[in-house]
């Protein structure tokens, strides 16, 4: 039913949509990436895998307010789905195999979600974790299915859609990991500027509002929580297929860790913040670490802290990436909470 | 006239400056060392990279003509990252040899690359058995976790213990200790009347060490990855344990060269079995360990000395290989290979190019102020158990 | 059994001192302080300084070390964490493990890597023996020892003038500047006294739980446990909750050992559903 408010609506809401020249700049740069680096491509590889795991924590914690230190448990066990599949023979195309690790991620953080739902910040900080911890344990037993800590290994990777083998170099990873982000950042960027990604905005600033105008807070919630358990368990899946490997390192706390960490660099709210965090996180770690390999924590702990202390008020490149309007300004204060 | 002077001078300047060419080209064969220099196992790296470097020291950089550059990566202990060490190794650093692996999942991670790849993967620290079977490429200068476990099973029945409860680390390398002492040890007789897993993460020894305690064994064996041994130790005879009559053995992993000062008498008298300790009585590693302490003011362990050997190793390959890197030729020189390590007298095994080397139990005692593991039993020519089985 | 009880409450307090100072700057000062484990690893190293290298003796070396910690805090407190009170929970995540990374490499750096130990003295070696049980005199120095700490604290809380500024300060801070209450000073003092008391932790607990440069990142998640489950309104309730999680692990460790690490991991998950605030918590938490 098309009234002229639900068409305002809908006229307003695609304004906001709009791209902008900031995030055309970053996926082209990305797309350059994968001609004019190829000796990047490894590095890089790992750098959208991060990428795609922080967008889906941001999805919870910038969008939805959801603080969770254990977001590793979704993309553990979306890299152990892919890696089983892959080693018992289950599922030869690495796709469909990708598909089928973010649909299972998806439903453990539907059966998962009434964890938290319930409780202030530090109490959903700590049930999170528990659930990672709890997963690591499971998954470090189950020897027989998960090569507990020796890891799965050994498997082979059919080619990409028939046509394109991992090599060695890692250029079809490269460009299999580029591309899958993509397309779920495409997705997400649609979900976050629908009606449901506004009543998720709308929840966040104030829940008993929101319920009181007739948006269900916790279906919403559950739905939210299940859509980024997903997008983990993609990334997962992806590290597993990559790397044809799959460890318990993917399910352990540091893992949880470096992707909160990720995002907060970048900053949460506005989708691209834990793309660029994880290229600033990764590429930091990477160029200390060769610097000096035994006391590189130093350093980056050393950034990490100034980074807190300067604050990023000075760098605006956030802005260049936000709906121009008064929105701009409320996502940026949300952006930081 | 003068043409042909100047094009005379110029086929010469041609040729000369090709001889200085090729005598400039020294060919370069780079190492990739892949080491755990943070996190859990930062001791490991640390060992292992200081033994590598001291070995290059004493040897020269120089073998069968090419120049050794030796590139050390941290993994921080993550496999994944290890895996992607290795490959940008391999494709953008063009190494011939990948070395290190503090962790089994690291090494495992590699292997099919090095099959791929055909490099030699040389594990310096790892010590599950199964490694050396996941790539024809992998070789292994370490131990196995197996060959210390059954010597000790062996000593234990024949020293006439007879009832045994087993503590092990709850992940892959304390089930391989644990299954290897069973065996050996029911099998010469012995019980084992528990079998306890202690939790890897941040373990708590008392209830496990109680739970011991209330199955009145006559000895508990050990094993728990080198840095947690010396807390297990501590809590064994702060219950009295000892007092009880209970006899500790365990593998060397706890029993650690580079923690034994910081343990206290506590441990005195403990038995341990392992491949190497840094009092052997031998000129090699006397030689190795008064060279070492000096350049790196710490003492070197087991894992030194797996790099120090893996480094001599890849050293003696290429000087057989006539300085080739092919990765065949070289895995195929360094079959068989023998020669004295500071350890003792070590070799690798043609068939399954895992290592074979004596397995010592020793006791802790105290030596000129500090503890050392003095060996007093020596069993020799030990190969992997696990695979020896098969064969 | 009773060994294991023993062991379970002596644990449970080792715990309770280490966290009770993360509970009070989350809950008084509502800042989310993840470096916590740092000052708790920095009192462990200074107390093997102080018995192992100048050889004061162990009790004397105590005090020390919780002037020391709590020193270290104050300055830093003032220095840099005054700078992101401000600031939102995720920042001080940020800069809190910020400052973690940098406290494990510095020593590490200095130190080494290695696990270190302290020397005890003589009269706290082995055991007694007490109705067929064993009990380690070690254990039983800290049960009386963080006894102790706990109930000066209490009394601190309840019955001096600094107490009841601090209650004052957390209930409602404006009004209490209002006051006369330097509410800046007294935030200082907590959090220097808090930082003191892990570091307490850290040395009496070097003997249990191992002291290395990576101490802070293993133990986190407990502190971050007992604070969690015990609700961070009041100081008993904390103490519970640890002595709570310190039975369930060891106990659970002892009668069920196939289920080692899950016990406590669940045990939090379990509290948490029921009680989302924390287990004693009044009301809403911030």
């Amino acid at each position: 039913m098309s009234t002229p408010l639900t068409a305002e609506i809908a006229h307003h809401l695609a304004a906001r949509a709009r791209w902008r020249p900031a995030e055309i700049a970053f996926w082209l740069i990305a797309l350059a990436s994968v001609i004019a680096l190829p000796g990047w491509h490894l590095l890089l590889t790992q750098v959208a895998i991060l990428g795609l795991f922080a967008l889906s924590l941001d999805l919870i914690l910038g969008f939805a307010g959801i603080i969770s230190l254990g977001h590793a448990a979704f993309f553990g066990f979306g890299a152990y789905v892919a890696g089983i599949l892959a080693a018992r023979g289950l599922v030869a195309e690495p796709m469909l195999a990708l598909v089928i690790s973010g649909v299972a991620a998806a439903l453990l953080g539907w059966a998962t979600s009434f964890l938290v739902l319930r409780g202030s910040d530090l109490t959903r900080l700590m049930v999170t974790l528990g659930l990672a911890l709890v997963l690591y344990e499971i998954a470090n037993r189950l020897v027989w299915l998960t090569g507990g800590a020796d890891g799965l290994s050994g498997f082979a990777m059919a080619p990409v859609l028939g046509w394109f083998d991992f090599d060695i170099a890692g250029h079809v990873g490269y460009a299999y990991s580029l591309a899958v982000t993509f397309v779920l950042f495409l997705l997400a960027r649609r979900l976050i500027f629908s009606p449901f990604g506004l009543s998720l905005r709308s929840l966040k600033e104030n829940a008993l509002r929101a319920a009181a105008i007739g948006i269900p807070p916790r279906r919403r919630l559950v739905a939210i929580y299940a859509v980024a358990a997903g997008y983990a368990g993609v990334a997962g899946a992806l590290l597993a297929q990559t790397t044809q490997f799959a460890s318990l390192a993917t399910l352990d706390f540091e893992r949880s860790a470096d992707v909160l960490l990720a995002l907060i660099i970048g900053g949460a709210g506005y989708l691209y913040g834990g793309l660029i965090g994880a290229v600033a996180f990764k590429l930091m770690q990477e160029w200390i670490s060769g610097v000096t390999p035994q006391y590189w924590g130093f350093w980056l702990g050393l950034v990490l802290v100034l980074i807190v202390l300067v604050g990023r008020a000075p760098l605006q490149y956030v802005r260049a990436f936000l709906p121009r309007s008064h929105l701009a300004s409320a996502a940026l204060r949300s952006g930081r909470g | 006239m003068r043409s042909r002077a100047f094009a005379i001078g110029l086929a010469g300047l041609a040729l000369s400056a090709a001889a200085m060419s090729t005598v400039r080209a020294e060919e370069v064969v780079k190492i990739g060392l892949i080491l755990p220099m943070t996190g859990q196992q930062a001791t490991t790296g640390k060992q292992i990279a200081a033994a590598a470097r001291l070995y290059m020291q004493l040897n020269g950089a120089v073998v069968a003509g090419k120049r050794i550059e030796l590139i050390i990566k941290d993994d921080a202990t993550v496999p994944d990252t290890t895996r992607r060490l290795a490959q940008e190794l391999i494709v953008n650093d063009k190494v011939s040899f990948l070395a290190g692996f503090g962790i089994t999942p690291s090494a495992l991670a590699v292997a099919p690359l090095a099959t791929q790849a055909k490099v030699p993967e040389i594990v310096m620290a790892a010590g599950t058995s199964i490694i050396t079977e996941k790539s024809p490429f992998v070789v292994r200068t370490s131990f196995t976790l197996a060959q210390s476990s059954v010597i000790m099973a062996d000593w234990a029945a024949k020293t006439g213990l007879k009832k045994a409860v087993t503590i092990v680390s709850d992940y892959g390398p304390g089930y391989d200790a644990e299954a290897a002492f069973k065996e050996r040890f029911v099998r010469a007789g012995g019980q084992v009347v528990a079998s306890l897993r202690v939790p890897l993460q941040a373990p708590d020894f008392a209830p496990f060490l109680q739970r011991a305690h209330d199955a009145a064994p006559d000895t508990i064996f050990v094993f728990v990855p080198s840095g947690q041994g010396a807390a297990l130790i501590r809590q064994f005879v702060e219950r009295g344990l000892d007092k009880a009559g209970i006899r500790l053995v365990s593998t060397g992993d706890v029993m650690d060269d580079d923690q034994l000062n910081g343990m206290g008498d506590a441990i005195l008298g403990s038995i341990s079995a392992h491949m190497y300790s840094a009092a052997h009585p031998s000129a090699v590693n006397k030689a190795f360990v008064a060279a070492f302490e000096q350049a790196n003011h710490f003492r070197p362990n087991f894992m030194a000395v797996g790099g120090y050997d893996g480094m001599h190793l890849i050293y003696e390959a290429l000087k057989k290989t006539k300085g080739s890197t092919d990765g065949a030729a070289l895995i195929a020189a360094m079959k068989g290979m023998t020669w004295e390590s500071p350890r003792g007298p070590i070799s690798i095994d043609p068939d399954t190019r895992d290592i074979v080397q004596n397995i010592y139990v020793r006791k802790v005692e105290r030596v000129n102020g500090e503890l050392y593991n003095i060996e007093f039993e020596t069993f020799p020519a030990v190969k992997d158990p696990v695979k020896a089985a098969r064969m | 059994m009773l060994t294991v009880l023993f062991d379970g409450i002596a644990y449970g307090m080792l715990l309770f001192v280490l966290s009770a100072g993360l509970a009070v700057t989350l809950g008084v000062m509502n800042f989310v302080n993840l470096a916590h484990g740092a000052f708790a690893m920095a009192g462990g190293y200074v107390a093997v300084l102080l018995i192992n290298r100048l050889g004061v003796p162990f009790f004397a070396a105590l005090p020390l070390v919780f002037v020391a910690t709590a020193a270290i805090g104050g300055v830093l407190e003032r220095t840099l964490y005054v700078r992101v009170y401000a600031k939102s929970h995720l920042e001080q995540v940020l800069f809190t493990i910020g400052l973690v990374f940098m406290a494990v490499a510095a020593v590490d750096y200095t130190v080494g890597s290695g696990q270190v130990f302290l020397e005890l003295p003589e009269m706290l070696k082995g055991q007694f023996h007490v109705l067929g049980a064993g009990i380690g005199k070690y254990r039983l120095a800290i049960i009386v020892l963080c006894g102790l700490i706990t109930v000066a604290l209490q009394y601190a809380l309840a019955r001096t003038r600094f107490g009841s500024r601090l209650r004052a300060a957390v209930d409602n801070p404006t009004v209490a500047r209002g006051l006369g209450i330097n509410v800046g000073r007294v935030f200082a003092v907590t959090f220097a006294v808090g930082s003191g008391l892990a570091g307490l932790g850290g040395a009496l607990g070097a003997e249990i739980v191992g002291l290395d440069p990576v101490f802070p990142l293993k133990y986190m998640i407990y502190f971050l446990i007992v604070v969690t489950v015990g609700g961070t309104s009041s100081m008993t309730a904390p103490f519970a909750a640890a002595i709570l999680l310190g039975l369930g692990d060891v106990a659970g460790k002892y009668y069920v050992p196939q289920l080692g690490a899950f016990v406590i991991y669940t045990m939090m998950i379990a509290v948490l559903i029921w009680r989302p605030q924390g287990l004693f918590a009044r009301g809403a938490t911030r």
